[in-house]
């Protein structure tokens, strides 16, 4: 699986409506723990079937940042049937990021 | 078994794999997050030798290619223990165990935190430990950053731009950082020193909506504010080697500045130890010194 890149015009559809699980990657371009973080994603992408990755840009979509309260980058958030679930600050382990995603 | 173990792939401790690679010793480095340190957090690093301005990102990555290349291998694996059986150190993680002749411990600092009630429920929602990384969600609003140091500073002087106002908020009546980002800060219109104070309490409704400061004479005073930036200092991320190398009484690895600690064959590199500046190039000094001891303690030629 690929990270998909979200916005707010496909927000409700990708996130909200998704069928999966979906972890919800809130960056910035500036942020440096958020580059570090990207691999990290991607790793988890490739070898996890068990949620939906989205990548949003919080310089790009300040709308969905603030419906979503984020006020710090990186920031998880982890959305069940349309829902938050799960929510981590700051840059994670791959264990720490599958375990997020893993089993209720 | 490895020739040398290196607990932590911040600058010093990927920079020990560099010297440690270069000497035909084969390498481990445990990571528990991912590489780079706290250099990651840094937008632009101006004082590095050679580069005049380079982001800590690419810094962290270049570094990491450069580690890798050589042939050090690299696992993430929270370290949560260290033990000495003289001939060989053992690294137990989370998942495994790991043996080698020599231990460099390279494993940085946190931030340190204010200890109140709510604090680290907030953290994503009005508290934060980093100004450059969160402080463009704050535009127009109004934060306080509290501490005295230089971060202190330097992080109220980046907010005056961007916020609606910034409170200072410091425990003493003088500032400890630099005089010339004081005077820039004194010079800014929407800034309000408060001095004598510590934040006693974080009012929230989900997210921060206003903070409780105590004055040393104990009148307090509520400031409403939807950041609040802490710059109290950092601490080492020693509690796991306590039991075998001395610490002093910050917590910090006691060494000189041949990085060698208490116990033969564990050597100590980067801002966990003992020292007076702790800077990138400070840390990636030790790394070079503590591989080469560690080097030199593996081929019998240090005297005790």
């Amino acid at each position: 699986m690929t990270i998909i890149e979200v916005n707010k015009d496909n927000f409700d559809k990708e996130v909200l409506g998704s069928e999966k699980q979906v972890l919800a990657d809130f960056n910035a371009n500036w942020c440096g723990p958020c580059k570090m973080l990207k691999p990290i994603l991607e790793e988890v992408a490739a070898n996890n079937d068990s949620a939906k990755i989205v990548s949003i840009n919080v310089d790009d979509e300040d709308e969905l940042a603030e419906k979503y309260n984020v006020s710090s980058i990186p920031c998880l958030i982890v959305f069940k049937d349309g829902k938050e679930i799960k929510r981590n600050v700051g840059l994670m382990s791959k264990d720490a990021i599958e375990d997020m995603i893993g089993g209720e | 078994m490895y020739d040398i173990i290196i607990v932590g792939a911040g600058p010093a401790g990927l920079t020990a794999a560099i010297y440690a690679r270069r000497a035909s010793k084969k390498v481990l480095v445990l990571e528990a997050k991912t590489y780079g340190g706290q250099i990651i957090n840094t937008l632009d690093i101006e004082n590095y030798p050679v580069e005049a301005h380079i982001s800590g990102f690419d810094f962290a990555t270049k570094l990491y290619n450069q580690v890798k290349d050589l042939g050090a291998e690299i696992i993430y694996e929270k370290v949560v223990d260290i033990k000495d059986n003289h001939e060989t150190k053992e690294v137990i993680t989370t998942k495994n165990k790991y043996a080698a002749k020599a231990l460099i411990l390279a494993t940085g600092s946190e931030n340190r935190k204010l200890g109140i009630e709510n604090e680290n429920e907030l953290i994503g929602k009005g508290v934060s430990y980093c100004a450059t990384c969160d402080g463009a969600f704050y535009k127009k609003k109004n934060v306080a950053v509290v501490g005295g140091g230089n971060t202190a500073l330097e992080d109220a002087l980046y907010l005056t731009d961007i916020v609606n106002k910034v409170y200072l908020i410091h425990r003493r009546d003088e500032f400890r950082g630099a005089e010339s980002t004081l005077n820039q800060l004194k010079d800014k219109e929407n800034m309000e020193f408060i001095y004598n104070s510590n934040v006693t309490k974080l009012n929230a409704n989900d997210k921060l909506e206003s903070i409780e400061i105590t004055n040393k004479d104990g009148s307090k005073r509520i400031i409403e504010v939807e950041g609040l930036f802490i710059a109290v200092g950092r601490i080492p991320e020693n509690e796991n080697f306590g039991k075998l190398v001395k610490l002093d009484n910050s917590g910090y690895i006691i060494a000189g500045e041949n990085c060698n600690t208490n116990v033969r064959g564990i050597f100590v590199a980067g801002d966990n130890r003992t020292k007076e500046v702790r800077q990138l190039v400070t840390a990636t000094s030790d790394g070079a010194i503590a591989a080469t001891e560690a080097i030199k303690f593996i081929n019998n030629e240090i005297t005790y």
